[in-house]
């Protein structure tokens, strides 16, 4: 996209707790414009929370976040819409409103941030929903009436509805087959490609990680340390050694390099 | 950020379309509106040229890939031309998808479909009963195994249950239950002073609260906040997958979920009638002091000659049997839950409307029932 160098998510200092539990303490990572940026660490080091605290979700104890060169801690009301437009997030089961049609979905934020005509909104959601894989006609059923992976299309359709420059994913792969999975994955890599998306990526999927992100966050110490897959396998942090170089991460590894040769 | 715009040129026989600035969908209706009246007339072909747009996304995209396909459609060749590499990946993406489907039109009003939602509706308005029939079978069933093993009887449920719906619903039972008491004693004695009957007032409160009105409004009370907390309970059970958990553990939901809950119910919906009928009386005994000045002493003395127990009784048979309906309707469409969250918010409604009209019509027919042999 466009050649600006200054990072597209910038966090400086972050501090997240919920009561007397600290789960980040002066964490500092950069996301960079275009990147796919996967991040990781084990059960209840706060991967969803840090993701959920960028987008507002939740509120940081002390530390900067600015996101798209803009505090979001300065913002006002007017000023987070007007940001919330500018990223799409895919939540982990989808969360589509349970009442409204896969297509009716994809039109809620059109209809909340554009001046779109209803025609133009079925045109785009038909594009949206043709992009994300979906068959034509799932547009008009409920999500109670699909598949857990046609949830996360369906979700990911509707958090492209505005055309996001950031799309943020919250584990993507988590319960899909492997197969499912890795379509998935490829989807993801070639809408990022094709629509110049920066991606963030919240994931516990080791295939994932090796096929698509550029660089990965490791969430240790209620830190990040943030690298490419070959800087992190050189790291002698026990647990990023037992993460990459542990039997499972061996195997993911074996594949990519195949993948890659 | 620059609006997105467009100016056709002719260029011999073939018409530019120059376009520029963003093509994002912020100026997606004022482009669309600008491409729908463009004039190509007597253009043998179309150039879309693209080196000016600033930035482009798929609404973008769309427009100019659908202009194309229009123009191809109405026998006109076109195509783009001074692409940047930053959008082509995008726009060749766009273009593959090509035509598109269109969307299942949003169902309007339409008669049939109304007959038939309300045939629809009907029908399982008598399967649900039919449903609820069974479930109760089956759950008469399931006691009778309980109560020839009584070890199998969860007392920490059971008694979990009746402090949860019992116990923990006195306070609103008592305060509702004490102006219904005052309500029935103001407008009786509104009314009965026009006869010079005031005294009367004792008599009616006694009577509409012990045979009604104490027990119709606990089971109001219950159903809603009883019934439906049985309802989402159990759904959200459901939802979990914790039913079928059970069941493959060998366990019985039935046992295990439903029957702590009515037999939770059908304890202690009678105790809090009972306390009910105390506190709506105490409270036609505080109206009837504030406006008649009648002493209490004096409230009781009249109370005891206008009522006799059968009124007592006749509200008390009751209370067991709403206990029965209102956590059978509750537990029955709590496992009726299926798949999504959605369906226990719709079920948990349902249950609380049908434990009411079943408690309500039931209550009615009692009425009947006990006049016509004179009770």
């Amino acid at each position: 996209m466009e050649a600006s160098t200054s990072p597209i998510i910038s966090i400086r200092g972050l501090r997240t707790q919920f009561g007397q539990q600290v789960i980040h303490d002066n964490l500092d990572l950069d996301v960079r414009r275009g990147e796919v940026l996967g991040v990781v660490g084990g059960s209840g080091t706060g991967k969803s929370v840090l993701l959920r605290t960028i987008i507002g979700l939740i509120r940081p104890r002390t530390g900067k976040i600015s996101v798209l060169d803009q505090d979001t801690s300065g913002l006002n009301d007017a000023g987070w819409a007007k940001l919330q437009e500018r990223w799409g997030v895919l939540f982990q089961s989808g969360a589509l409103f349970s009442s409204l049609t896969v297509a009716q979905n994809i039109q809620v934020p059109m209809k909340e941030h554009t001046d779109l005509t209803p025609k133009m909104q079925a045109e785009l959601t038909a594009l949206k929903i043709e992009l994300v894989g979906l068959a034509p006609e799932s547009g008009a059923k409920l999500p109670s009436e699909i598949s857990g992976g046609m949830k996360k299309r369906a979700g990911l359709a509707r958090s492209l509805a505005l055309d996001p420059e950031i799309l943020f994913l919250d584990e993507p792969t988590a319960g899909l087959d492997p197969i499912g999975a890795s379509a998935f994955d490829q989807l993801i890599r070639s809408l990022q490609q094709s629509l110049g998306l920066t991606v963030f990526m919240v994931t516990h999927d080791l295939d994932s990680l090796g096929a698509i992100c550029d660089r990965i966050a490791v969430l240790v110490d209620k830190k990040v340390k943030v690298g490419t897959m070959a800087e992190l396998l050189q790291d002698d942090h026990p647990w990023i050694r037992e993460y990459f170089h542990g039997p499972r991460g061996r195997a993911a590894r074996g594949e990519t390099k195949e993948n890659g040769k | 950020m620059k609006a997105g715009s467009l100016e056709v040129t002719r260029e011999g026989d073939a018409a530019v379309i120059k376009a520029s600035g963003d093509w994002t969908v912020g100026s997606c209706t004022r482009l669309d509106l600008a491409l729908r009246k463009l004039s190509t007339a007597q253009a043998r072909q179309v150039s879309f040229d693209l080196a000016g747009v600033e930035r482009l996304d798929t609404a973008g995209a769309w427009l100019a890939v659908r202009t194309l396909l229009e123009l191809k459609a109405a026998g006109i060749s076109g195509a783009f031309r001074g692409v940047k590499a930053d959008h082509s990946v995008l726009l060749q993406r766009v273009a593959d998808v090509g035509e598109l489907p269109a969307l299942a039109p949003h169902p309007g009003f339409n008669l049939f479909d109304f007959l038939e939602r309300m045939g629809k509706a009907v029908i399982d308005f008598g399967k649900a009963g039919r449903g609820l029939i069974g479930f109760f079978g089956a759950m008469l069933l399931s006691f009778g195994r309980v109560l020839r093993h009584p070890s199998h009887i969860r007392f920490t449920s059971l008694v979990s249950n009746i402090e949860q719906h019992g116990l923990n619903a006195m306070p609103i039972v008592g305060l509702l239950l004490f102006f219904v008491g005052i309500v029935v004693a103001y407008q009786g004695y509104d009314q009965l002073r026009k006869f010079g009957q005031e005294l009367l007032t004792v008599d009616l409160v006694g009577i509409a609260v012990l045979r009604e009105m104490g027990v119709l409004i606990t089971a109001i009370i219950i159903a809603g906040r009883s019934g439906s907390a049985f309802t989402a309970q159990i759904g959200t059970q459901q939802v979990n997958e914790e039913v079928d958990a059970i069941r493959t553990l060998g366990l019985d939901p039935m046992e295990v979920l439903v029957l702590p809950r009515v037999m939770a119910l059908l304890i202690a919906l009678p105790l809090l009638t009972f306390f009910a009928d105390i506190i709506a009386i105490l409270g036609g005994a505080f109206m009837t002091y504030m406006v008649m000045d009648m002493p209490f002493p004096q409230f009781l003395d009249r109370l005891r000659q206008a009522v006799e127990v059968k009124h007592f009784l006749v509200g008390m048979v009751k209370a067991p049997i709403f206990a029965v309906i209102i956590s059978l309707v509750g537990c029955y469409e709590g496992m009726r839950v299926s798949g999504s969250a959605e369906s226990v918010g719709r079920l948990t409604t349902q249950a609380v409307v049908e434990s009411l009209f079943l408690v309500i019509i039931l209550d009615a027919l009692f009425a009947n029932l006990f006049s016509f042999v004179g009770i």
